[in-house]
């Protein structure tokens, strides 16, 4: 028999037997398309939060005042409070060689007001390196100078939210507003940017970090922003700064350094098994789409043992018949992952052009996969029927035992 | 058994059973279907087979026509012994040299008239061009000219059974078995499709049919008589072979 042949007798039996070839590519391509979706969804969720970590920029360090007990410290016992971080300990730790900007932060919530609108925001205290660190750019103006941060003048950062809320349309550049009942005028409006690692940037107000200090009336920093010159030792850096601040600590060893790469990389973890969990989620519906297409196979070969003894009576080989029942399995499952296939990039399409805060994202494997599966299992619960029906002498076949 | 032997002394003959045995399992109960049956069918034969209905007639007509196979004993076609060919070989066989028309026709129902006559050619590899051909021109001798694209609900009984012998002749086989061909036919129809099988004997085809009309048995040269698994009578030799277990 020649392929040509096989190809088109298998093409008949689809094209003549509609509804049949209906239900069973669609039972492939509901198998397919789940597991595009399920996959899709772990992978988009991945690369949601690793943006957001991105977002971040990397090699940076953060170091929190107090001493986290799980990170393995050398006290026994915690002693009373840890002494506050302070601008000269940042100051001391740009200093190191390491190191390429620093930003100290203060962190507070505070009213924020412009004529009779008002809104309570969390409010920043910093320097012109924590836009460098957190990777934010501005709209409209440049910011804080290096000599402003010193001396605490009274000009603010804001966010587009912000602006929009206080201002409206107006222009804010140049205007002043007030935080707490004291006046600064606005040198900065941060670009509309959403959300970074759960603070709401758009919803924020940046004040030179002397100038938060007596806003907030206290010189205790919230935290210590470190970005790293490129390709420097992470691990190392982080002994340094320990010991640094440590030394400048009456040897205390009272701070926490995080390290972004460290949480990108846990993160990672969570996050590959998520998609590996929902993978196996995709691959048992997928085994379920199997067990559709095995029983349809099944019963449908069954039924057509006499058209197997009928081939053989006219002299088809055992192997003709299984050939030409692979073939015609091949071709309805082909039909089915293609549909399988189109369906589920076409729905997360649609889903990415309508829904703008998430996106779904297919991983490339899971499309090889659920192809090839759909493969496996189709035909082997093709073979498996077909290949006891074409073994049977042609009258057994025919009389359907 | 002696039977690779036995493949020269009869060489002459087409068709040689000898000692032919089957059983068949129902349930726990073994049922001897063929006892100890032999027969030699020269080339060119009519011979009809007729016989209660039970008594073994289809069995003997699937093993010569390979459809089956034999528990003991030894079939040789065209000088060939086929008890011992591979599967493979079998269906090469059945290709070739055998032509088989069922009682309920066998078609295909999704398929048309000539794409269910021309199957054979296809399982052989023959070009598409050269199949239309060979189908074109038996259809029109059979009087299906007109119904090449038809499909068989569309067809009468005695049109199906044209096809079918269409089916059976497009590879121009040397045996032709035909399993009660006119059991589902009306008269006329019947009478046209006998008609058609004796032409085809008549230009060298060896034709062996299996009915319980006697009427039609009667046509054919020899007639064989079948009870219980066993030729009981046999025209060309005029002797009643009794059973011997
Ligand atoms: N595959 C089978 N399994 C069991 N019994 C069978 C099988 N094929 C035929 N028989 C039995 O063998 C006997 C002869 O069958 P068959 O050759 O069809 O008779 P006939 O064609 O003369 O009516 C019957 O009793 C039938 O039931
Ligand atoms: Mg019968």
């Amino acid at each position: 028999m020649k392929w040509r042949d096989s190809w088109r007798f298998s093409a008949q039996v689809l094209l003549r037997h509609k509804t049949r070839t209906a239900l069973l590519s669609f039972a492939v391509a509901i198998g397919v398309c789940s597991v595009l979706l399920l996959t899709s969804v772990g992978e988009g969720a991945r690369h949601y939060v690793s943006k957001e970590f991105a977002s971040l920029g990397s090699d940076i360090l953060i170091i929190l005042p107090g001493k986290k007990e799980t990170s393995g410290g050398s006290i026994p016992f915690y002693s009373t409070t840890p002494r506050d971080l302070t601008i000269e300990d940042a100051q001391a730790v740009k200093h190191l060689s390491s190191v390429k900007s620093v930003a100290p932060v203060i962190a507070g919530t505070a009213l924020v007001s412009h004529k009779n609108k008002s809104r309570e925001v969390i409010a920043i205290g910093s320097t012109q390196d924590f836009l460098k660190v957190r990777n934010l750019t501005l709209s409209h103006g440049r910011g804080f100078s290096q000599k402003s941060a010193d001396l605490a003048e009274s000009i603010c950062i804001i966010g587009a939210q912000l602006k929009d809320d206080l201002f409206g349309q107006q222009k804010a550049m140049g205007q002043w507003l007030k935080i707490a009942e004291r006046r600064y005028r606005v040198v900065g409006i941060l670009e509309q940017r959403g959300e970074s690692l759960g603070l709401d940037m758009r919803d924020m107000v940046i004040i030179p970090i002397r100038s938060a200090e007596s806003l907030f009336n206290s010189p205790a920093l919230f935290r210590i922003l470190i970005a790293l010159k490129p390709r420097q030792d992470e691990s190392l850096t982080e002994q340094r700064i320990l010991s640094l601040i440590k030394k400048r600590h009456d040897n205390e060893e009272d701070i926490t350094i995080v390290s972004q790469n460290a949480m990108m990389s846990s993160f990672d973890r969570i996050s590959n098994f998520l998609t590996v969990a929902i993978g196996v989620i995709a691959s048992i519906s997928l085994v379920v789409a199997g067990f559709l297409i095995m029983n349809v196979s099944y019963i449908s070969v069954s039924k057509r043992q006499q058209e197997i003894g009928l081939l053989k009576a006219i002299g088809a080989t055992a192997t003709e018949v299984r050939v030409i029942f692979l073939t015609e399995s091949a071709l309805l499952i082909g039909l089915g992952v293609c549909l399988g296939l189109a369906a589920g990039y076409t729905i997360a399409a649609l889903f990415n052009q309508f829904i703008a805060s998430f996106v779904l994202i297919i991983p490339w494997w899971a499309a090889l996969a659920s192809g090839l599966m759909s493969f496996v299992i189709g035909l082997l619960f093709t073979w498996l029927p077909a290949a006891k029906a074409a073994s049977q002498d042609p009258v057994s076949a025919m009389r359907g035992n | 058994m002696t039977q690779l032997t036995m493949t020269k002394v009869i060489a002459t003959k087409q068709i040689t059973l000898s000692h032919i045995d089957k059983t068949y399992l129902v349930g726990e109960k073994p049922l001897h279907v063929l006892n100890d049956i032999s027969l030699s069918i020269e080339a060119g034969e009519y011979i009809s087979i007729m016989g209660p209905s039970g008594s073994g007639k289809s069995t003997l007509l699937n093993m010569i026509g390979l459809l089956d196979r034999v528990d003991n004993g030894s079939l040789v076609l065209e000088n060939t012994e086929t008890t011992v060919l591979t599967e493979e070989q079998r269906a090469k066989l059945r290709r070739n040299s055998l032509g088989f028309i069922f009682q309920n026709f066998q078609l295909i129902s999704r398929l048309t008239a000539l794409e269910n006559a021309e199957l054979p050619l296809v399982l052989a590899g023959v070009d598409a061009n050269k199949r239309s051909e060979i189908v074109t021109e038996l259809f029109e001798s059979l009087g299906l000219a007109d119904r090449l694209q038809h499909l068989p609900k569309q067809l009468s009984g005695g049109q199906l059974q044209r096809v079918a012998i269409a089916r059976a002749m497009v590879m121009s086989p040397k045996i032709l078995l035909a399993d009660e061909p006119t059991g589902n036919l009306d008269q006329k129809s019947g009478k046209e499709v006998v008609g058609v099988l004796e032409e085809l004997n008549r230009q060298g085809i060896t034709l062996i049919m299996v009915t319980h009309d006697h009427e039609l048995g009667a046509r054919a040269n020899r007639q064989l008589q079948m009870v219980d698994g066993v030729i009981v009578a046999d025209s060309a030799t005029c002797i009643e072979i009794g059973t011997n277990k």
